[in-house]
């Protein structure tokens, strides 16, 4: 049997994809495939991030990829009996993947091999351009690989946007014997699943991504702080580590370049504040996961005193295309100072849930339309979450707003992680600023005051307010608290959990009542 | 002069530690100029100029924490309100403390506290004394809107299990002082913060009750807790303190400074003094707890005499008792001769009574029969160090020690017997300094929470210097000398021979390796870290000088520090960890029958004329009896009158039944002590003694540190210490005439060029001294031997090893050897008479689980332990911690006998025990030793005389 008369059949193979049977659909494949004695190749590869078409099954026909989906594992005999391997007849065919306007409208800079390779191939990673940033890197000094990264405007990905070349200039400015790369993968806010998908996915740009942060600042060794929720991505990093190493990309000798960058997977500690990053280093260096106090930063005395480069999952996995394709291709993306790609992640009460890239600057309403399509109840949007539990309730008076870090810090939102969680109007906006106290009082590290015990006094008030309990003082008190956990706060968690209380009380106080008919 | 009263006040708190830095950074404060060391906090720097920002989670003792957010402040261009605590000063800083957001913030802040906190202020142990209460205070909380029927902690129940404090949870702000003490400051890590955020509580161990878990009970949470949640039960049933006095603690050679807080004469609590230059503010649960002895029922406040040990006693009035017993002693110089009778001094008491002991003898007794409790434990250090550097005392300052980058401890256990140290040593440890750890027991500091010793070398009891040998071998064989050092600083001619002598094969650790049975490669591992620091530090105890070959050891361990050039400078030295509170004080002091004060030798005419001429008596030129040779004389009959001060010989002393028999053959012994202890049970007088807190005076510390000890309260039996010597010596014809213990300090100081500069007044305000303190060095020495050595050029002394006599046999196959405990101290009279007994109720002997097996002994059995000199039964403890072949007690409790076992050996040099190494047999028995049933009998015998003489005192009264 020749080469070209195989067919790849592409069954996604992440945690998304897995829930909702992709693998029985896989097996569906494969045994009908065997019985009907057509001879393909199942692919398990990453997902393409249309959350709404999992599982997406793609077939490739000369080195095209079309795309069928959602499959059933009950769709699978009526794709054989429509010859899906060489025709597209058949309902839940969607033509062309790449065509597909959810993703043609997208701009995968960061993400644009996850979904087409398999994860854990290193050939298909080199393939579709993987190591050429590393490769490029090694011929640089620490400095210059800094510098593209600080031109290209790369900020942190995880929330705080901070600008990465800066953050890197400072570890390797600081002088040490001992350096480290942390990757913050405890990637934890509510309708957020960015980081998971590239572990899944594409776990090779994160370990490039790194391996280019040692050669930057001189650090050699990583560690990847990895959510104990996702067993997934912890199998399949770790099993790309392995083999980064057998391949020279990782150890003593980094892709020819002569320095050392070990890597290793930390199974995180399973609370939402080791996704902090004093907290994470707190817990890295095996302890209780408490906040530290800043300064000194992390990037001159971070993990075990040393200097440490802290970074998102994303930031890292967005250095490799920068040095492979250089600032300026990076920078070309974007708007203000919110330079290159945002990866949205939409979800909550949404058509359309699943990854989105783009360049930053699209209106948030229009963002919600074009690849939204709309609530999945049908009925209008009455608030977005953006940013986490931790980011304001947007009201559709907002949504023009750009998706740029500066303009929704002025209305006093964040964009974060650049997860958006969305509600119709059929939702209780008293009970989810209710949610965003407990959320803190759940996770709260207990170490500082305001958090502490303000997050659990901020419920008792709630319920107070909402029990019709002397309603007009006890909303200047929730205020009163709101402002002293901004103020008082040691770290993000008690700083930011009031901004959904305060968005609520600013713009959905009507659902702050003791008589909401919306409470159930 | 008077002590010096203070009203009570809480201790200052700068809110951040000390830094030093070269560099000083000028910031504004609330308009006014600041400058302060770079790196200081904006925090401390307002504190010490009198600006105080609000705070509850910080203290000077502690690195900054920023939990509670109440040091918030304003900085010009800076964003949000950064916690002053966390927060380094910087030049040009503008800083605001006070302003309506601020106090907008601290106020709702402290409303927050205060809704999970009990309203019982006025009833609370702490009020008065509360940080959270002044904090309310000083943020003007008026109104608490939550209510109070909110989410709360107030029905969480107390811990009562640890007999000095009490901890409340439901008054805890979880501010976490008292897990970063635990931490921090005493380096035990004991507690925690189980749960988190609302739930988030203290927690010893594993949740488990104070007394059960690893706490070490030093108190440090206690001290740190800024509300009532941990408070000493003393505080709990007397209430606040209303004056305070600065005094030295009466246990160890660590020489905590304290304030013992006061109502009246009563003692509330002992704080450690954040101003005392040993301890920095820490001390462990003997010093801070332990106290309760000063006041037990067993003290005895009136003197007593009787004709006969087995007669009754007598009460008396002091002028009768000193007149029995100067009858008594001149009675028997006259018929037994001048030199029959003789006197002890104590380490445990002043400088000042201790060279009034050792005057008394040599003027009003016309000898030089003195000795002190130093000859059994430290003499050893003295000859040693005096021989090679000229002086007798370890080289450095304890602070030292944070400058080390190794450090070698050499028989010395201070996580139990210098508890205070061993934290300074632990925090330099976690700081990055390593470790040696050379002991036949793997003690705590082997391995312990964030502790490990890079080199632990388990020797066998008794080969000490077979191992320093093999060390110094080491070096000079492999060229890690310091070449430098030894042609500048040592003596040429003695470094030729020595390096000859220690070269030769023999001193290999090859050639070693069968007696020490440390593998030769570790031992060469481990001298290469030691010999390649750049500071290299050597601590050791009394497992290096109770040995036949003690001194030799002691020369060894300066032979070593020399060759490797790790002298007279910080963060080096040879540090000997003195066992009690006044060993170095009483060794200076003359307590040596060979020595006068400041180990100047009897047969130096010169020194005698200056004596001669101060006191108006012509002294002896030939040295006098030393402890052992008073015993052996008394039990041949040449000694029969014996002064002991605050000594308790029949049970510190080796070879207890050649003790009791020399005590049973004197015909005056005179016995002055807190209460009936064992020697007592053989006194004819017995002369009630002063406690610490009872007097005045000075104890020079491990590092010769002399610091001030205080009256607090009246003498219970009415004359501190140095008056009743006083009047002794008075009545045998001898006059003494001082006023005060400043007097008597005067008198070294024109006498003891090493104290030439030292007076009470200078201590009152200098804190403490360390001698030499004359006019070279007018403020005292941390560090010795500087440029040269006090002798001039170093001599190194060869050191051969020679095997001791004490070794194991068929009959007697295992080596024991003792130490001490944390919670007793000594031979334990006081100690046992506090609720220290919570931790250490009776002596046990420790076997190794193979030769347990071998006997048939399971823990908990009753085990006979039998040497050449006696036997005595202890429970047995299995464990790990000793090598096979090698037992371990402690001599805490008299009935335990671990000096009946202990022999006659001792050192060549000094006459120093050797209670390190005995060779015993163990056996599973079911009945005490006969010594055993013979103690409880004459002690039953003897507190029924003591009662009878109560009794009838009392009867009389009525």
């Amino acid at each position: 049997m020749t080469k070209h008369s195989i067919f790849k059949v592409f069954v996604p193979a992440d945690t998304t994809a897995r829930s909702m049977g992709a693998d029985a659909v896989a097996e569906g494949i494969s045994r009908l495939a065997a019985t009907s004695k057509a001879s393909i190749e199942i692919v398990r590869n990453g997902s393409r991030g249309l959350y709404w078409l999992e599982p997406l099954v793609e077939v490739e026909r000369e080195g095209e990829r079309f795309a069928y989906g959602p499959v059933e594992p009950d769709d699978v005999p009526g794709l054989f009996a429509a010859d899906f391997l060489n025709s597209n007849d058949h309902p839940k065919s969607l033509g062309s993947t790449e065509s597909i306007p959810y993703l043609a409208a997208q701009s995968r800079l960061t993400f644009r091999r996850v979904g087409i390779t398999e994860p854990l191939s290193l050939e298909d990673y080199e393939t579709y351009g993987g190591y050429k940033g590393l490769e490029k890197a090694v011929g640089m000094t620490g400095n210059k690989i800094i510098s593209t990264v600080t031109e290209s405007g790369l900020r942190g990905r995880g929330g705080a946007a901070f600008p990465t070349g800066v953050k890197w200039k400072t570890v390797l400015e600081t002088p040490a014997e001992q350096k480290y790369i942390t990757c913050n993968a405890d990637e934890g806010d509510s309708g957020t699943f960015a980081d998971r998908m590239i572990m899944e996915s594409d776990p090779f740009v994160l370990i490039e991504g790194m391996s280019i942060a040692g050669l930057a600042v001189g650090a050699t060794q990583g560690y990847i702080y990895l959510r104990s929720e996702y067993p997934l991505a912890i199998e399949v990093m770790t099993k790309a580590i392995k083999i980064a190493y057998s391949a020279g990309y990782l150890g003593k000798d980094v892709a020819g370049s002569s320095k050392t960058f070990h890597l290793e997977v930390r199974e995180a500690a399973g609370a939402y504040i080791c996704g902090e990053e004093t907290s994470m280093l707190e817990s890295l260096e095996g302890k209780r996961g408490q906040i530290r106090f800043r300064p000194p930063l992390p990037a001159i005395k971070g993990l075990f005193g040393a200097p440490t480069v802290v970074n998102n999952v994303i930031t890292l996995a967005s250095v490799p295309i920068i040095l492979a394709k250089g600032a300026d291709y990076y920078k070309n993306y974007g708007s203000g100072r919110s330079r290159g790609t945002l990866t949205v992640q939409l979800s909550g009460n949404i058509e359309r849930a699943g990854l989105v890239e783009i360049a930053f600057g699209q209106p948030l309403g229009q963002f919600l339309e074009e690849f939204g399509g709309g609530t999945a109840t049908g009925r209008p949007i009455r608030a977005v979450q953006a940013g986490g539990p931790l980011g304001a309730y947007l009201h559709p008076s907002q949504f023009k707003t750009p998706l740029d870090y500066e303009a929704f810090a002025e209305i006093g939102a964040m964009i974060g992680h650049g997860g958006l969680v969305v509600f119709d109007d059929s939702t209780d906006m008293g009970e989810q600023a209710r949610f965003a106290m407990e959320f803190c009082a759940i996770e709260s590290c207990g170490k500082c005051t305001p958090c502490r015990i303000g997050s659990v006094r901020g419920v008792e008030v709630i319920d107070k307010i909402r029990n019709g309990e002397n309603e007009h003082t006890n909303i200047e008190l929730l205020r009163d608290l709101c402002d002293t956990m901004v103020e008082g706060s040691l770290c993000a968690l008690g700083g930011m959990a009031p901004f959904p209380v305060i968005s609520v009380l600013d713009h959905f106080s009507e659902d702050m009542k003791a008589h909401n008919p919306k409470r159930i | 002069m008077s002590t010096v009263y203070k009203y009570y006040r809480r201790a200052t708190d700068f809110g951040t530690p000390e830094i030093t830095s070269d560099k000083n950074v000028t910031l504004t404060i609330d308009g006014k100029q600041v400058t302060v060391p770079d790196g200081t906090t904006v925090l401390r720097a307002a504190a010490l100029d009198g600006i105080n920002i609000p705070k509850l989670c910080a203290s000077d003792m502690l690195e900054p924490f920023g939990s509670c957010r109440l040091c918030l402040v304003e900085i010009q261009n800076k964003k949000g309100l950064p916690a002053s605590c966390t927060t380094a000063v910087a030049e040009g800083m503008t800083v605001t403390t006070q302003s309506p957001r601020l106090a907008d913030v601290r106020r709702n802040v402290m409303e927050l506290y205060i809704s999970d906190h009990p309203l019982d202020c006025l009833t609370c142990p702490t009020n008065g004394d509360c940080e959270l209460q002044d904090m309310a205070g000083a943020v003007g909380l008026r109104n608490v809107r939550y209510g109070y029927e909110g989410s709360n902690h107030l029905d969480t129940e107390k811990d009562n299990s640890n007999p000095y404090f009490t901890f409340d949870p439901s008054k805890c702000i979880v501010c976490s002082r008292c897990v970063r003490a635990c931490e921090e400051v005493q380096g035990t890590f004991a507690l925690t913060i189980d749960g988190r955020g609302f739930e988030s509580k203290v927690a010893a161990s594993q949740n488990q009750s104070f007394l059960d878990s690893e706490c070490v009970s030093c108190g440090a949470c206690v001290q740190a807790c800024p509300t009532a949640t941990l408070t000493e039960n003393t505080l709990i049933e007397k209430g606040q303190p209303e004056h305070h006095v600065i005094t030295t603690c009466a246990y160890c050679g660590v020489g905590c400074s304290f304030r013992a807080e006061m109502k009246g004469e009563e003692l509330t609590r002992m704080v450690p003094n954040k101003d005392g230059h040993a301890n920095h503010g820490h001390s462990c649960v003997k010093g801070r707890f332990a106290f309760g002895y000063a006041t037990h029922k067993d003290r005895i406040t009136t003197p007593m005499v009787r004709e006969s040990i087995r007669g009754p006693w007598r009460e008396v009035s002091w002028d009768e008792a000193i007149g029995f017993a100067a009858e008594k002693l001149k009675k028997i110089q006259k018929k037994y001769g001048q030199g029959a009778i003789g006197g002890i001094t104590s380490s445990r008491c002043t400088n000042e009574e201790t060279y009034l002991v050792q005057k008394l003898v040599r003027t009003a007794f016309g000898n030089n029969n003195v000795d002190t409790c130093a000859r059994v434990c430290h003499s050893p250090t003295g000859y040693g160090l005096k021989s090679t550097m000229g002086e007798s005392a370890g080289t450095q300052a304890f602070d030292s020690v944070m400058k080390a980058d190794v450090i070698m401890l050499i028989g010395a256990n201070p996580t139990e017997a210098h508890p205070v140290f061993a934290s300074q040593m632990k925090r330099r440890l976690r700081e990055g300094a390593r470790l040696i750890v050379i002991d036949p027991r793997a003690i705590d500091m082997v391995r312990s929470p964030h502790i490990e010793a890079e080199y632990f070398l388990g020797l066998l009891p008794g080969t000490n210097v077979a191992l320093i040998n093999a060390m110094a071998h080491t070096v000079l064989s492999e060229g890690l000398e310091d070449e430098a050092f030894i042609r500048a600083r040592c003596e040429e001619v003695a470094y030729k021979n020595w390096r000859k002598f220690i070269l030769d094969d023999e001193n290999s650790p090859e050639s070693m390796e069968s007696h020490t049975g440390v593998t030769a490669e570790k031992v060469r591992q481990a001298v290469r870290l030691f010999a390649a620091a750049p500071n290299a530090a050597i601590y050791y105890g009394l497992g290096v000088s109770e040995h036949s070959q003690g001194s030799t050891m002691v020369m060894g361990i300066a032979n070593l520090a020399m060759a490797t050039g790790n002298l007279g400078r910080e963060g080096v030295g040879v540090n000997p960890l003195r066992g009690q509170n006044n060993v170095q004080g009483s060794c200076d002091m003359g307590s040596f029958p060979h020595e006068l004060p400041g180990y100047r030798h009897i047969s130096d005419p010169s020194v005698r004329k200056l004596f001669e001429d101060e006191w108006n008596v012509e002294l002896l030129s030939e040295p006098g009896y030393r402890i052992p040779n008073m015993f052996d004389a008394a039990v041949s009959g040449q000694f029969k009158g014996l002064y002991v001060q605050g000594e308790d010989v029949a049970q510190s002393d080796p070879d207890t039944q050649h003790v009791e028999k020399a005590l049973s053959s004197l015909e005056c012994m005179i016995v002055q002590d807190l209460f009936l202890n064992e020697t007592a049970k053989f006194a004819h007088v017995f002369l009630p003694g002063s406690s610490f807190l009872e007097k005045n005076g000075t104890f020079t510390n491990a590092e010769r540190r002399i610091s001030p000890v205080r009256k607090v309260m009246e003498p219970m039996a009415g004359l501190e210490d140095w008056e009743a010597t006083q009047a002794l010596s008075n009545a045998m014809g001898y006059p003494m005439n001082y006023s005060h213990p400043s007097e008597i300090m005067d008198e070294i100081a024109r006498l003891t060029p090493t104290f030439s500069g030292v007076s009470f007044k200078k201590l009152d305000r200098l804190g403490s001294i360390q001698w030499p303190c004359n006019e070279q060095a007018v403020e005292g020495t941390p560090t010795m031997h500087v440029d040269e050595f006090v002798r001039g050029k170093g001599l190194f002394r060869v050191t051969p090893f020679v095997a001791t006599d004490e070794r194991t046999t068929s009959k007697y196959p295992l080596l024991l050897t003792t130490g001490r405990i944390l919670s007793q101290y000594n031979v334990g009279a006081q100690t046992r008479r506090t609720e220290n007994l919570k931790w250490h109720d009776e002596d046990v002997l420790e076997i190794h689980p193979h030769d347990a097996e071998q006997r048939g002994i399971e823990a908990g059995d009753w085990v006979g332990l039998k040497s050449r000199a006696g036997e005595t039964v202890l429970r047995a403890v299995i464990t790990e911690r000793v090598q096979p072949g090698v037992v371990y007690t402690t001599f805490h409790h008299p009935f335990s006998g671990a000096n009946v076992v202990t022999t006659d050996n001792s050192d060549w040099a000094t006459n120093c025990p050797e209670y390190k190494v005995t060779a015993v047999q163990a056996q599973k028995v079911t009945r005490f030793s006969d010594w055993q049933e013979h103690f409880e009998k004459f002690e039953k015998e003897q507190i029924d005389l003591l009662q009878q003489a109560q009794n009838s005192s009392e009867k009389v009264v009525s």
